[in-house]
């Protein structure tokens, strides 16, 4: 199994994940038909779900690795769970940006407390920013990455408690949705199903991108210790 | 007795020897519906209003009891005697959960009558409504427990506990305030979608149930 | 037949959202390169450190010059 992952590097998922996100916004402005409805504003859809699906797998994943961690004591684990959170709360300020203005090329409003999804976001969004402070504020390393696991688990089983919770607080009339991927011409799914991978691949070269480069400031430190102690 | 009891009778009696703290959580509460009612600028509150006005005071006057309960036993060493000692994790989870919920449950029994008092004209709406209260104490309770736990080993507690709670706790906020505007209704309760409200309290509270008991031995390793 | 790029006032909010979308990536990108800088410093300094606290300087010196010779035998090979 090593060996048929070790063809995958940082440097050719980069590639992929370009050509993909080339390849998927390319067929969303010029082979997916402009929306009856909604006009031109509904390109943002293309990038908005995508981004917004993609953070919240993320949070879920951030979940899983905060389970094994706590189930192992493996600290990896507890890195790639603060890596997760960490891209997946960027991507969900990209998507609170993007619905803000989805919001107000289709409204004419910055901010719709009917849109369920925005407002989800807002609240997780609002949630996974106090993890930063929670780790910064405990000072034991161990007892750091174990709360944080925890934090990052009540989080997880948080999320989609929350967009449950949000959409059956809307108003039963007069919704004001953004369009969802339910009910999609093929002629708009594939290639906002392209987008969405495009996304996906982006998100874990990030990850990655971000685990190579806490790697690396270990053996720092690491080596430094080590230099030090014989100087 | 079983450790469960154990603990849940110490917490329990910790409160009521230190009988300040749930006075002075009944007059937080009705001094907040003083400064709603002015800042409101409205005498009598129905539906929306009402249900909003109640739950906000009510979470409010949570977030200071699970500050005072867990944050005061920090301080008192309490927490690290029960850590000491041999005990589940879960049992210790359940025991702070029960003693929170009790907490809330009593404070509850004192500030909606005098809520009603103040701002309802029909008392109609509130046996049910003391069941949809009943069930979001649970949650809040349950993850008030976990969140406060973690909170307390930090150097920021004070802030973090209540940063972090808050967003945790909108399904709560959405279900209880979401129940009582039908509720508290003007032409008196409207069942409208009590159902949906229970339930969604019930699957909120069976999650976090789950959750606090699956990772409250962690939080108690050292 | 509606044209393929619409120039009503909407052009805008889309080219804006996908603007801010690149935007972020760039932020993220440019952190990351700062954060490389100072890892590439850091190796700089650690070298440095290496070099004076181990006394065999000499030793270092003789190794790469053995490798530099390696890999143009190397490149000859080819």
């Amino acid at each position: 199994m090593a060996n048929a992952l070790s063809f995958l590097t940082l440097r050719r998922l980069a590639v992929a994940t370009v050509i993909v996100l080339a390849a998927g916004y390319s067929l969303a402005f010029f082979a997916a038909p402009e929306d009856a409805d909604q006009g031109f504003i509904q390109k943002i859809f293309y990038l908005h779900v995508p981004l917004a699906t993609v953070a919240l797998l993320g949070f879920i994943v951030a979940a899983g690795w905060a389970i094994l961690h706590l189930r192992t004591g493996d600290p990896r684990y507890d890195a790639r769970s603060y890596v997760s959170i960490h891209i997946s709360v960027i991507f969900g300020l990209a998507v609170l940006i993007t619905g803000a203005i989805w919001a107000k090329g289709s409204w004419g409003v910055w901010w719709e407390w009917k849109e369920p999804t925005l407002v989800s976001f807002l609240i997780i969004f609002l949630l996974y920013a106090t993890y930063y402070p929670l780790r910064y504020a405990i000072e034991d390393r161990d007892q750091q990455a174990r709360y944080s696991s925890v934090f990052a688990i009540t989080a997880g089983a948080f999320v989609p408690l929350n967009f449950l919770a949000v959409r059956l607080a809307q108003p039963l009339i007069h919704p004001r949705t953004f369009s969802s991927a339910g009910g999609l011409p093929d002629s708009m799914l594939w290639p906002f199903l392209v987008c969405l991978v495009g996304m996906a691949m982006l998100w874990t070269t990030l990850i990655w991108f971000e685990l190579d480069a806490k790697a690396a400031r270990g053996d720092l430190k690491r080596i430094r210790r080590a230099l030090e102690a014989t100087a | 007795m079983t450790p469960y009891a154990a603990l849940l009778r110490k917490d329990l009696r910790v409160e009521l020897r230190t009988l300040r703290s749930l006075p002075a959580m009944a007059l937080f509460a009705v001094t907040t519906f003083v400064i709603f009612r002015f800042g409101l600028d409205r005498e009598q509150l129905e539906g929306d209003l009402a249900a909003g006005v109640l739950v906000a005071t009510l979470l409010f006057a949570a977030l200071l009891a699970i500050n005072r309960l867990f944050v005061a036993e920090r301080e008192e060493g309490g927490f690290d005697l029960v850590r000491l000692a041999p005990i589940d994790g879960t049992v210790l989870f359940a025991a702070k959960a029960s003693a929170l919920v009790i907490y809330l449950v009593v404070l509850e029994l004192i500030a909606v009558p005098i809520f009603a008092l103040f701002f309802l004209d029909s008392a109609s709406g509130l046996l049910p409504l003391a069941l949809i209260l009943l069930l979001a104490d649970i949650g809040l309770a349950a993850t008030g427990t976990v969140i406060s736990t973690i909170a307390t080993m930090s150097t920021a507690r004070d802030l973090l506990a209540p940063l972090i709670l808050l967003p945790l706790l909108v399904p709560v906020v959405i279900a209880a305030a979401g129940a009582g505007e039908h509720l508290l209704a003007s032409g008196g309760p409207d069942y409208g979608r009590f159902g949906t409200w229970l339930l969604l309290l019930g699957l909120y509270d069976s999650v976090f149930l789950l959750v606090g008991y699956a990772v409250f031995d962690f939080l108690l390793e050292d | 037949m509606t044209p393929l790029l619409a120039l009503e006032s909407n052009t805008g909010y889309v080219a804006g959202a996908y603007l801010v979308f690149l935007l972020l990536l760039l932020i993220y990108v440019a952190i990351m390169a700062a954060r490389l800088q100072r890892i590439q410093r850091e190796l700089r300094e650690l070298g440095d450190l290496a070099d004076r606290s181990r006394p065999g300087q000499d030793i270092g010196e003789v190794h790469e010059r053995e490798e530099r010779i390696e890999s143009v035998r190397e490149e000859a090979r080819r």
